[in-house]
């Protein structure tokens, strides 16, 4: 992180009204849709949506000239704690918390003590939690909370209860804690299938962006306008509808042969996850391309906790600089792979009529910092 | 032995924060390549541990989840020490290597008790250590270079009766120059996670020690090229520090 001036950041954060995103995964998508939605609501935002999410990024939305009633900043989960302070946001909104990074984050439990450190000391704000996640329930509880079902695919993180550390029940009303009572709360609003659940409404989410996991950042979103902002539902999903591409993600690119390519962000196994389950019902070839550096995290050890069996039967091309670690694991999950480190070279050795490349996080802001 | 290579994934929900199952994928891959029918058998939290199987595979987690399996784990010890007895193999990493000793220590320092089935100890190292690993193996193994990542604040000593399983060449393992135990039927390592993907001829160990039978060589370009280029990686590093750190002292 850069050197900040201490008294900066207090200094921007007390001209606007403050609301920061975090999460595991999600955060600057859900991020961009929020803006979005305020923007057509008429109402002037600056955000930080480039994925710019530690501290400095955040002074970087906030320095910029603008005359702004909110400020939507993403601001990452390891560092919330740092800007909450000086910036004092009016809303907290915490997606999901899962295991990334390990060798530079740590473990997902010093992140969720952290952030309810936050909101133990002033329980007065408000925070739209969403009620699957057990570490987000339980960073969330001592504030004024709005809870959203968004529901949770990756509980692998989540066995023991981060109340008492006894064994958490999971059933299809999600979890429970028998030892402490630590339970699932009553949601107010829920993601079901395509569909947003508000009270009796039933809202179909017509998106633009792909996958499972952008309904989840969808129905946030959508919490965040109805709850905080008094914004219809409906009106914020029609916002929402238009957004293709958010800071790269799921941007196109046309490869010499013709073909057009799309990349796609995944950047832990929860993330990773979501994107395979996606690719499996897909016709296009696949590029998965990983490197270990600092931002990718540099243990590459979580490709065993991604479950690449789904990719049996694709056209896979194992890439990026740690290509064999990739092709390894391919190899030990039953799938057939060709080994091309250069991704735009792998993308053209993909068969299909269009080429979905699932990128680390350096692997991603290379390609679209460079060719998309 | 019977039939069928049984392999225990012990705990996957608290011991495998670090694509620790792979472990077990990679066992069952190079079994069945010879021919071995291979099962494995997922053990999860609230399920006892099985007596008899072939081999256990402990994983690494987070500290609550350590407590949680150590608890499971001191109650079905005598079991594993039969099965070790019978010709059984265990192969535990990280955390799960640190849950066979006498000891080890909690993220805020406090002594917790592990299953006393190695005489060792664990205590808080002053920070955490994260890494490119390389061991050299004692020669008596026959195994070569291991190569692996690890993540961890522990410092492990081995009591008087217990021997490493080799030397580090590059990491810190242990801490005190050497890494993991070894011993007929139970070897450990601080190499986390899918160690077994990066070295398998320790895999083959496992399984040779358990079926008695002489394995084929397999023919692996593929994890031959992978395990060189992360040698090198770690060697060449580990090297460049040393001359770093040699001309600042000079400097």
């Amino acid at each position: 992180m850069l050197a900040i001036d201490p008294g900066l950041l207090t200094k921007l954060g007390s001209q606007d009204r403050v609301i920061c995103v975090s999460a595991t995964n999600g955060k600057t998508t859900t991020t961009r849709l929020i803006a979005d939605i305020l923007r057509a609501a008429e109402i002037d935002v600056v955000t930080n949506h480039t994925g710019a999410n530690m501290a400095s990024g955040v002074t970087g939305a906030l320095a910029a000239p603008h005359a702004v009633s909110v400020a939507v900043l993403e601001v990452d989960e390891r560092w919330l704690t740092h800007v909450v302070d000086p910036l004092t946001p009016e809303l907290l909104i915490f997606g999901n918390l899962s295991r990334d990074q390990l060798d530079r984050s740590g473990e997902v439990h010093a992140i969720v003590n952290r952030w309810r450190a936050i909101t133990e000391a002033d329980p007065t704000r408000h925070v739209i939690a969403n009620s699957s996640d057990p570490h987000v329930v339980f960073a969330a509880l001592p504030a004024r909370v709005t809870w959203v079902a968004l529901g949770i695919p990756w509980i692998q993180d989540a066995t023991t209860c981060p109340q008492c550390s006894e064994l958490l029940t999971w059933s299809d009303d999600g979890f429970e804690c028998i030892a402490c009572g630590f339970a699932e709360p009553d949601a107010d609003y829920r993601l079901e299938g395509e569909y947003f659940l508000a009270g009796e409404r039933r809202i179909h989410l017509d998106l633009s962006i792909p996958g499972a996991w952008n309904l989840m950042n969808a129905a946030l979103a959508a919490t965040v306008a109805e709850a905080h902002f008094e914004i219809p539902a409906e009106d914020a999903i029609k916002a929402m509808s238009s957004v293709e591409v958010v800071s790269g993600r799921f941007s196109k690119h046309r490869l010499e042969d013709g073909r057009e390519a799309r990349v796609i962000l995944a950047k832990n196994p929860a993330g990773w996850t979501e994107v395979l389950n996606w690719l499996k019902g897909r016709d296009a070839g696949v590029v998965l391309a990983v490197n270990a550096h600092i931002a990718d995290g540099r243990d590459t050890s979580w490709l065993y906790d991604v479950n690449f069996e789904l990719l049996r039967g694709l056209s896979v091309v194992a890439s990026g600089e740690r290509a064999l670690d990739v092709a390894v694991r391919l190899r030990y999950a039953g799938v057939e792979c060709i080994v091309e480190a250069d991704p735009l070279k792998a993308a053209l050795a993909a068969a299909g009529k269009e080429v979905d490349i699932i990128a680390s996080y350096t692997q991603f802001t290379y390609l679209t910092k460079r060719f998309w | 032995m019977e039939s069928t290579l049984s392999i225990a994934l012990i705990y996957p929900d608290l011991l495998g924060t670090y694509g620790d199952k792979g472990n077990a994928l990679v066992l069952a891959h190079r079994a069945r390549a010879r021919g071995i029918t291979a099962e494995v058998i997922e053990v999860d939290a609230r399920s006892s541990i099985p007596e008899s199987c072939d081999i256990y595979l402990l994983g690494g987690g987070e500290d609550a989840a350590q407590v949680a399996a150590a608890e499971g784990l001191r109650l079905a010890k005598s079991s594993i020490e039969r099965s070790l007895h019978a010709g059984s193999a265990i192969f535990a990493v990280c955390a799960g290597f640190q849950l066979l000793g006498n000891s080890y220590a909690a993220a805020d320092g406090s002594e917790l008790q592990g299953i006393s089935l190695v005489d060792m100890v664990t205590t808080a190292g002053s920070d955490r250590i994260i890494g490119e690993v390389v061991i050299e193996p004692s020669q008596a193994s026959g195994l070569p270079l291991l190569t692996g990542f690890e993540n961890h604040g522990g410092r492990t000593l081995l009591g008087p009766g217990e021997a490493p399983l080799g030397r580090v060449i590059a990491g810190m393992g242990n801490g005190n120059g050497v890494d993991g135990v070894w011993r007929d039927g139970v070897i450990g390592t601080y190499l986390h996670g899918p160690a077994l993907a990066r070295n398998p001829a320790l895999a083959d160990y496992l399984i040779t020690y358990v079926t008695k039978s002489v394995l084929e060589p397999l023919d692996d370009p593929l994890v031959d090229q992978y395990r060189e280029e992360r040698l090198a990686f770690a060697l060449l590093r580990g090297a460049k520090l040393k001359r770093a750190t040699r001309n600042l002292h000079r400097g």
